[in-house]
């Protein structure tokens, strides 16, 4: 039996980039907030302080900073007709844990979806026609536009301390960014990173081939910088340990970094670390959230009560909460009904290897950060013209080779011995000067009616609680995306002087021991239809008005950029709309 | 630390000697009852303000509340001094573990006298010296203020100390030889800024209580006032204006964010300073900051010269090179950090204190700065004391205090080992 915790106003289930946001937001409002979360509290000088935090093997090899399996995981297939098996090992993506989330250990690669991304399947019907997309193809619009999150952007960009160059101020297009950006309000707050010698090459054999290159906002600092809320962040020292790494020199942006020293000393603030929250109840109606029911590490259950409950953690246990509180229809390919598990995506990401001649080039790999990279967005979205290749969707590409870390990073020429002295001498011959981008095309990964989530019917979790089942596999329109877009890819690694290129294009079926990207979206989807959506446009539960769900899970579909941006600039439209709609009047706030 | 047994011993003798001097010598030094009278209601809003300013620049919270705990002024916490630990008193208005059934003029004489309830005497770890300074409208106000927080009940026996320092009577002879009495007094040829800021350093805020070298005896040497001092294992440095070792090349400006934010230019607050902004001087106005900027400014220094050690010498090349290799990531190959993040090593006047306490301390064991409204971020150092060796952290702390510019004595790897050994016992 569970013991009961005195009632809080909001309880906050993850403390990550938006749990901490949430948080932020509401403590400023006066509510009075706890967030439970199910990893440790994390701390740069005392979890990832500079003296060790490059340790390839603990953090990279060895996952120090991530969920482990024992804890909890999901199982996987390809298809329905398969049995999925529990993953032991993280590999496709790397499920965060503790405080902070992915915000610790991510990249910190700072992107905007297109305008048109949010209105995706309008966009597409109106420029193609409906019978241009694939048959099972099942996107959607967000329920909100650009134009409407624009200011969540920004707000999310000067906390962070962004570095990178505006491509379209209000509406003029501004030399040397991305032109095919959305109209931005201001500039970056900071000026981009300075390039090392691969990423400017690069850019200019993207330039020589008519495009138009520009550097990948980044959440590694350029310079030193005080963000709104009075936190500061120095320097980046392009130490080249950045993604799956937590920064030690206070340079990347994270929770930690930007956020929770503030947090952190308001009286209104608590948080419980190492407690993992088990399900969101509701009352006897189904319509009412009531708090939450979590688990310490000696396995004592608690009950928080709480007025407002925010669903923070990452997509995957977002979508395994719904699905365990039994809130919102579940969704059932088969009779294409119900909502949540519906729309799960991934990302659809390849690479193009540059071998040059060592006597000529010297990269120096092992300098770069996260975010660094020059990248080039005419096959991103439907920046270019989709009607004569057969496919929707698309990605940035640059070189974005964020670090020469020795365990990795051991390209070596098609043909090379996996093993052995020829191999050793491969890589001494090719380490300095080889271009390994790594997420070198970045594409989008569209929804569709065979990739969701559910409950396995056969696997449970240590406490007996069903695992999260994922199906998913590429189709061919994303396959053939990843084609055209890495043969472009290639031409300019070609162009820089590389005598060989290896491309590396993805490939069917989705393996998930072959790591993409962390960006799962999906799964509890916003839109404007509860019958096809789970939250509505602010995030809000359709089923369950006081309960709000932030993160990926609610993409309708992912983009071909890195997630972070937007889902943070939902979390600051969703507090907003919390702010000064809800809690004044709290209930649905739309009437579907 | 390792002075302490002949220090013990010395202490020993002269203060058994002096105890029979003293009894013969005595005299009631104190003062009348102040004349000053709290309104009886307790209700002087006025004066209760004024009072809970008071008792923020005299930082009585440092020592009478318990860190981690929510009873205010309740007592019990551990002072450490050169003789053995005191516990805090109760100053809550709980009558009988409180001060509740003290009358005015027995709370204004162990403010300002050092005179406990029934008699007895005082440890100067109560720092009355320099509260006498005060007025006693002043110690009444703080009083009043005192009667408005609630009542903790706290039995809390104070003296901790091992004989001969447990014998009370031993503070006559103290007195008679550290303690002055008298409130201040203005200098008239003073701006009245510099002598807001003389009141402030040389009575309540009590800032010679941790910077002034003491005597064997633990009483301040006058003639060194501000100088710096090793205290709780950390050394608080010279905060005179000596262009080394203390604010020579602080403006006025720095020295007051520093005292208000825990952060400038130059360095960051930590240990037992970080507590004191927390508790204190964060909550001072700019005003009073300015004044004991304006003070310590105008303090003379010792003003002797050290000659740099060059860079060729041995520890200068392993300390740089151990510089390069884990400092400058954030403290920058220059020496200059970031402003208000990570210290500037090159112009920070603590590195190059006469004991490197301070700095072996934070290299060793890693320091959290101080997190303030106004500077909230409060990056930390880790520790290296598990990564570098005695000899390493010779070598870079060596380096740190003579790059630059810079110049300090060496320190050694003995140094090092006797701090690693003192700093064994010590909670962060």
């Amino acid at each position: 039996m569970a013991r009961r915790l005195p009632r809080k106003d909001v309880v906050i289930v993850g403390l990550g980039w938006t749990g901490s946001i949430l948080a932020n937001e509401l403590t400023d409002e006066g509510l009075d907030v706890i967030a439970i979360e199910r990893g440790p509290w994390r701390d740069a000088a005392t979890q990832f302080p500079p003296n060790y935090s490059q340790d390839e093997l603990r953090y990279r090899i060895r996952h120090e900073l991530f969920l482990r399996p024992d804890q909890t995981t999901f199982t996987f297939r390809n298809k329905m007709s398969q049995t999925a098996l529990p993953i032991r090992s993280w590999g496709a993506f790397m499920p965060p844990n503790g405080v902070g989330g992915g915000g610790v250990h991510w990249n910190a690669e700072t992107w905007r979806f297109l305008p048109s991304d949010f209105v995706l399947k309008t966009h597409l019907t109106e420029r193609y026609g409906a019978s241009f997309l694939p048959a099972d193809m099942t996107i959607q619009d967000f329920g909100v536009t650009y134009d409407d999150i624009e200011p969540y952007y920004d707000r999310f960009e000067y906390l962070c301390g962004t570095s990178g160059t505006a491509g379209n101020l209000k509406g003029q297009i501004q030399e040397g960014g991305n032109p095919f950006e959305g109209p931005r309000s201001r500039p970056y707050p900071n000026p981009a990173q300075t390039q090392p010698f691969s990423h400017t090459l690069f850019a200019k054999a993207a330039r020589e081939l008519g495009y138009k290159p520009f550097p990948q906002p980044s959440g590694n600092m350029s310079q030193p910088y005080t963000n709104p809320l009075g936190v500061r962040l120095g320097p980046c020292t392009y130490c080249g340990f950045c993604e799956w790494f937590g920064c030690g020199n206070y340079s990347k942006a994270s929770p930690q970094t930007t956020i929770l020293p503030v947090l952190v000393r308001k009286s209104n603030f608590t948080a419980r670390d190492n407690c993992e929250v088990t399900r969101i109840n509701t009352d006897k109606s189904g319509k009412r959230a009531t708090g939450v029911t979590f688990v310490d590490t000696s396995g004592e259950e608690w009950e928080q009560p709480a007025d407002l409950v925010i669903l923070s953690a990452f997509t995957i246990f977002n979508v395994q909460l719904l699905l365990l509180s039994g809130i919102g229809k579940p969704y059932d390919p088969v009779a294409n009904t119900g909502v949540i598990g519906r729309n799960f995506t991934h990302q659809t990401i390849s690479d193009a290897v540059g071998f040059f001649d060592k006597a000529k080039f010297n990269f120096n790999p092992f300098i770069a950060s996260g975010s660094i990279g020059m990248c080039i967005d005419e096959f991103n979205g439907d920046n270019f013209d989709h009607a004569a290749h057969g496919f929707v969707g698309g990605g940035y590409m640059g070189q974005v080779q964020t670090n020469g870390r020795p365990i990795e990073t051991t390209p070596v020429p098609e043909g090379t011995p996996r093993w052995g002295a020829a191999w050793k001498t491969a890589v001494r011959d090719n380490y300095l000067s080889a271009v390994k981008p790594g997420t070198g095309v970045h594409g989008s990964f569209y929804s569709y009616r065979d990739v969701y989530m559910d409950l396995d019917p056969t696997y449970k979790d240590r406490l007996g609680r069903p695992l999260a089942r994922m199906t998913i596999d590429f189709h061919d329109n994303e396959l053939k995306q990843n084609a055209f877009l890495t043969d472009r890819f290639a031409e300019i690694i070609k162009a820089m002087g590389a005598h060989t290129v290896d491309k590396q294009y993805r490939k069917g079926p989705y393996d998930i021991t072959q790591y993409q990207t962390t960006h799962v979206c999906g799964g509890a989807i916003m839109g404007s239809d509860p019958n096809t959506s789970a939250i509505n446009r602010y995030l809000q539960s359709w089923d369950v008005p006081n309960l709000f769900v932030m993160g990926a899970s609610g993409f309708p579909q992912n983009a071909g950029y890195n997630p972070t941006g937007t889902l943070a600039a939902l979390a600051f439209w969703s507090a907003d709309a919390i702010r000064n709609q809800y809690l004044k009047n709290p209930g649905p706030l739309v009437h579907a | 630390m390792r002075s302490r047994p002949i220090a013990a011993v010395v202490a020993l003798v002269i203060v058994v000697g002096l105890i029979g001097l003293a009894f013969a010598l005595w005299r009631d030094r104190g003062q009348s009852s102040p004349s000053a009278v709290r309104r009886a209601d307790g209700q002087d809003f006025a004066q209760i303000e004024r009072g809970r300013t008071l008792t923020t620049l005299a930082d009585c919270a440092g020592c009478h509340s318990t860190p981690g705990q929510n009873e205010p002024f309740a007592g019990g916490r551990p002072i450490e001094t050169p003789f053995g630990n005191l516990l805090a008193p109760n100053i809550t208005p709980d009558r009988e573990t409180g001060i509740g059934a003290w009358s005015d003029a027995e709370f204004d004489a162990a403010v300002r006298q050092g005179k406990q309830r029934h008699g007895g005497l005082l440890y100067p770890a109560m720092p009355y010296p320099y509260y006498a300074k005060m007025s006693a409208e002043e110690v009444l106000a703080i009083r009043a203020y005192l009667d408005t927080i609630a009542p903790v009940r706290n039995s809390v026996v104070s003296n901790q100390l091992p004989f001969p320092f447990d014998i009370r009577a031993s503070m006559r002879v103290w007195n008679l030889l550290y303690f002055t009495k008298g409130e201040f007094k203005p200098d008239a040829s003073k701006p009245a800024a510099w002598n807001r800021g003389a009141y402030l350093v040389l009575g309540p805020a009590h800032c010679g209580a941790c910077h002034t070298p003491k005597t064997t005896l633990g009483g301040d040497l006058a003639s060194q006032a501000l100088q710096g001092y090793g205290i709780q294992g950390w050394f608080a440095p010279d905060i005179t204006n000596d262009a080394t070792r203390g604010l020579g090349s602080w403006s006025v400006e720095d020295i007051v964010a520093y005292l208000k934010t825990g952060h400038n230019r130059v360095t960051a607050a930590t240990g037992p300073m970080a507590e004191e902004i927390t508790l204190s001087s964060s909550h001072m106005s700019d005003a009073d900051l300015t004044a004991v900027a304006t003070y310590l400014k105008d303090q003379p220094g010792r003003f002797d010269t050290t000659a740099t050690i060059p860079a060729t010498d041995p520890a200068m090349v392993a300390g740089a090179a151990i510089y390069r290799d884990v400092c400058s990531a954030c403290h920058a190959i220059d020496g200059h950090g970031v402003a208000n993040l990570f210290p500037a090593l090159a112009a920070s006047p603590a590195i190059r204190s006469s004991d490197p306490a301070s700095l072996l301390r934070v290299i060793l064991r890693g320091a959290r700065s101080v997190a303030t409204a106004a500077e909230p971020t409060a990056p930390a150092m880790p520790a290296f004391g598990w990564q570098l060796d005695d000899e390493k952290v010779a070598a870079v702390a060596t380096y740190i205090r003579n790059a630059w510019g810079s110049a300090a004595p060496a320190v050694s790897a003995e140094q090092v080992r006797e701090a690693r050994r003192s700093l064994a016992a010590r909670s962060d």
